[in-house]
């Protein structure tokens, strides 16, 4: 009985063990279903409108000068301005970013994922929680950059060569 | 067509050809070994049949099945783990050196969790598997018809199947994706210890481009796979167990039997799923 008893605790270890490593990946992995949040570094939350945050994710980071200060904690979209919003959580050893600071998206690596740099600004008072960031900047989506460039050189060619678009007729 | 016809028609009476009797011989054999490894399938088949009617009734036998589940599966664990989580480190290591190269470590964590979930998890899991559980599973059962236990139990009309097979093979198809989840999570972890303490790669792009890159379809695609080599590798097992010849060189040889079926089938199949999957 005491053997069987054992037995039966271990297949229910390991049922449960391999259950719980079931639900984690087809819960937390795809980017569909709810997730755990991880453990939290204390810190404070402050909010910052872009036109377009491009591929930002929630968990990306918040640096400044390349070090990291924080990270993206839930993305939204605000009606009223009709951009998006972010909710960036700043570890609270780094309270005294000036309030006039400048948040850009930016890459990281060719293929990376984004992330939110903040260049400080120089007033004297500081973030705190709840307060947002005024100047932002988009981020770079790299298909609008290409057909901007084409569009110019679609125009230069256009007018530098007076009969240019009549060519391919011939 | 009428040649080989004719061939099998002259086997009965041995027609030595003047400068070539080997050849013939050599011939007649392949074709002896060739029939009988389609016996051999047929005899697979068969008792995969018989295997599966068998598992209906051996589902009111709960507890044969669960400690099977503990043989197959709770003591397979740590062997499990311990190779998830390197597997996972040096894929962390590995992927890191690559990524690196391009500028793109950012992409390590979905590189790592795709690699995992769609082929390395599986895979691996069902080789250590095979090696693992399979030969134990055949030895076991072949040592019980070397011992004449299995035709004992036929004498007192308890179905050895329903007894002894399904319950194993039921015991393996279970206990065979939750080992594969357990690999892959471990892998996960060993590969963010590698890739964010060791390397320095974010936590929270780490995690944030795998969530963002993995879908719902390739996390079905592992658990598949892992549903069909578990089927297939205690098909295996169970069988060459039962077919075993009853002698202990035959058993021998039929552990290694199981080996090597199920990691080549594994690997075959593997292919097969893929494409279909993709």
């Amino acid at each position: 009985m005491r053997a069987n008893r054992s037995l039966e605790i271990g297949t229910g270890l390991f049922v449960l063990f391999g259950l719980a490593a079931l639900l984690f990946l087809t819960t937390q992995l795809p980017s569909s279903g709810f997730k755990f949040s991880f453990r939290q570094t204390p810190g404070y939350t402050v909010t910052a409108e872009f036109g377009n945050i491009g591929q930002l994710k929630v968990g990306a980071p918040v640096s400044m000068a390349g070090v990291r200060i924080g990270d993206v904690t839930k993305i939204g979209f605000d009606s009223n301005s009709q951009r998006a919003e972010v909710w960036l959580r700043i570890y609270q050893r780094f309270n005294q970013i000036p309030e006039d600071s400048f948040a850009s998206i930016d890459t990281e690596g060719l293929l990376g994922g984004q992330y939110i740099s903040i260049s400080p600004g120089g007033l004297p008072t500081y973030l705190k929680n709840g307060s947002q960031i005024q100047e932002t900047q988009s981020a770079l989506v790299l298909e609008n950059l290409i057909n901007k460039f084409f569009a110019n050189y679609a125009n230069k060619s256009g007018s530098a060569s007076q009969g240019g678009s009549k060519e391919p007729k011939k | 067509m009428t040649e080989s016809v004719g061939a099998i028609a002259s086997e009965g009476k041995p027609r030595p050809r003047k400068g070539e009797p080997e050849g013939g011989q050599t011939r007649r054999r392949s074709q002896e070994g060739l029939l009988e490894g389609i016996r051999k399938a047929g005899v697979t088949a068969m008792f995969f049949a018989q295997l599966l009617a068998a598992c209906v009734p051996a589902l009111s036998k709960p507890r044969l099945i669960i400690a099977q589940i503990y043989n197959a599966g709770a003591r397979s664990l740590i062997i499990i783990m311990l190779s998830g989580l390197f597997t996972g480190m040096v894929l962390g290591l590995q992927g890191y050196d690559l990524l690196h190269r391009f500028g793109s470590e950012a992409a390590l964590g979905t590189a790592v969790a795709l690699s995992l979930l769609k082929e390395l998890g599986p895979v691996l899991t069902a080789l250590l598997f095979a090696g693992r559980a399979g030969t134990a599973l055949t030895s076991e059962i072949g040592l019980m018809r070397a011992t004449d236990q299995l035709t004992a139990m036929e004498v007192m009309a308890v179905d050895p199947l329903r007894y002894v097979a399904a319950p194993r093979f039921l015991g393996g198809l279970i206990a065979m994706p939750l080992l594969t989840a357990i690999f892959i999570v471990i892998g996960l972890f060993g590969a963010q210890l590698v890739g964010v303490q060791m390397m320095g790669v974010d936590r929270g792009i780490f995690w944030s481009q795998m969530q963002s890159a993995v879908a719902l379809k390739d996390v079905t695609e592992g658990i598949v796979k892992s549903l069909v080599f578990g089927a297939v590798l205690s098909l295996i097992a169970v069988n060459e167990g039962y077919h075993t010849d009853p002698t202990a060189e035959g058993v021998g040889r039929a552990t290694t039997r199981t080996v090597v079926a199920s990691s080549v089938l594994t690997l075959l199949l593997d292919y097969v799923l893929t494409a279909v999957f993709l």
